[in-house]
């Protein structure tokens, strides 16, 4: 089958990079799949993950927060302003961030807060879910 | 007479501070490695970044608010300084340029908001009783984009919601490891995006529109992140050039005192001689 390049890139230095046969992503309007040689394409990600089946039949997990994704026929950019692969995600940390959301989605303060706390819960339950292997 | 312990004292204290110095170069110099690493890093999601951005806005005819120029009610200065001083020029360069640019385009202090990153900044501004809206202090050496979410978040956000109408930028230019340069950027609205590199006519999902809204802020963002790293190379380069400076300073006062204290030891030395054979020669 035929490959294409994948780069997750963040502020913080490129994250992932392989030949893969498949990217599997969650939009804002749906999950899309994109094999090789697709049209240019840019689309908006959810706070999700993505599924990167490689040549091989394996396949790779990274967990995006947000973001977008370009493709073009001979490559597909991931960039998103955090971005992990499941087997390095912390856990502990994660389940922290968790806590700390849930405490303060409790206490409901002005409409900024509130939106915070969910990105952030939505960001740590993401971790969760995809380090514990059920996406 | 001068004194030969009194110079004993100060080369003694001299010696202590060039070490002091010295050390601080070090350190300097390692960070600023580690600066320039961070630096580097950073630069392909900008590119990349940078890449989109300028498709889908160069190459479609949608506008969006951060796209467009408002009329200008209130103008907004984001400041990138550093913690701690010892630096040289650093801060003060900076400081300097930012107060030149707000007493020649306003009049009152209503005019204008300061986004404050850094101790030294914050204080400079808060002392002389400017607006400050926004500060970020205790930042680490080396910077996440995380640490700097927060302020870059609220600087796009307060001029989405109309706090201010447009968004200047001033930090410290890396230029090699002894020179920085102070840059102003005018970094919202984003009205000098380069035109697409590459000719690819992208497909939108769902819409051009709807990206821009989840790309823009994304870019300004990036793009103070990147100020930031750029600032802090700086800050670790301007502080090594100022220690070493101090520390060659150090050598020379040492050198100085060196050479008086052998002259006031020997001087002391010739008149306990000639004392003695005075006095030999009025027993005689």
């Amino acid at each position: 089958m035929k490959t294409v390049t994948v780069n997750i890139v963040t502020p913080d230095g490129p994250v992932y990079e392989n030949e893969v046969t498949m990217v599997i992503a969650k939009t804002a309007a749906g999950d899309i799949g994109v094999l090789a040689g697709h049209v240019p394409m840019v689309a908006p990600l959810k706070i999700s993950a993505v599924k990167l089946n490689k040549a091989d039949g394996k396949t790779d997990v990274v967990t995006v927060s947000g973001g977008f994704v370009e493709v073009r026929p001979d490559k597909i950019s991931i960039l998103a302003s955090s971005a992990e692969l499941a087997e390095n995600i912390d856990v502990a940390r994660a389940k922290e961030a968790q806590k700390r959301a849930e405490a303060r989605l409790q206490q409901k303060q002005s409409d900024i807060d509130t939106k915070r706390a969910e990105a952030a819960l939505a960001r740590a339950v993401n971790r969760i879910k995809v380090q514990e292997g059920n996406i | 007479m001068v004194n030969l312990r009194e110079i004993k004292g100060r080369i003694n204290s001299t010696k202590s501070t060039q070490k002091t110095t010295k050390a601080m170069q070090m350190v300097s110099s390692s960070k600023l490695r580690r600066a320039e690493q961070n630096a580097k890093a950073y630069v392909p999601y900008m590119e990349k970044v940078q890449d989109v951005v300028a498709a889908i806005a160069g190459g479609t005819t949608v506008s969006h608010p951060m796209l467009t120029a408002r009329p200008v009610k209130k103008t907004a200065y984001l400041v990138l300084g550093s913690d701690r001083g010892l630096a040289g020029a650093y801060n003060s360069s900076i400081l300097r340029q930012v107060q030149r640019d707000i007493d020649s385009r306003h009049r009152s202090k209503d005019e204008y908001v300061i986004l404050a990153v850094g101790r030294k900044v914050r204080d400079y501004f808060v002392k002389r009783d400017h607006n400050v809206i926004a500060e970020v202090v205790g930042l680490p050496d080396q910077p996440s984009f995380a640490d700097i979410k927060e302020i870059a978040r609220n600087a796009v956000g307060m001029f989405t919601d109309g706090t201010y109408d447009e968004l200047y930028m001033y930090y410290n230019h890396f230029v090699s490891a002894i020179a920085q340069e102070v840059t102003t950027k005018k970094l919202l609205p984003l009205t000098d995006i380069a035109p697409a590199s590459t000719t690819a006519s992208y497909e939108f999902e769902p819409s051009a529109e709807a990206i821009l809204e989840t790309l823009l802020p994304q870019y300004a963002e990036s793009l103070i992140y990147g100020a930031l790293l750029d600032g802090k190379a700086s800050e670790h380069s301007a502080r090594m050039t100022a220690m070493k400076n101090a520390t060659d300073n150090a050598k020379d006062i040492i050198s100085d005192l060196s050479l008086q204290y052998n002259r006031a030891r020997q001087a002391a030395i010739t008149q306990e001689i000639t004392e003695i054979v005075g006095g030999a020669a009025a027993l005689e």
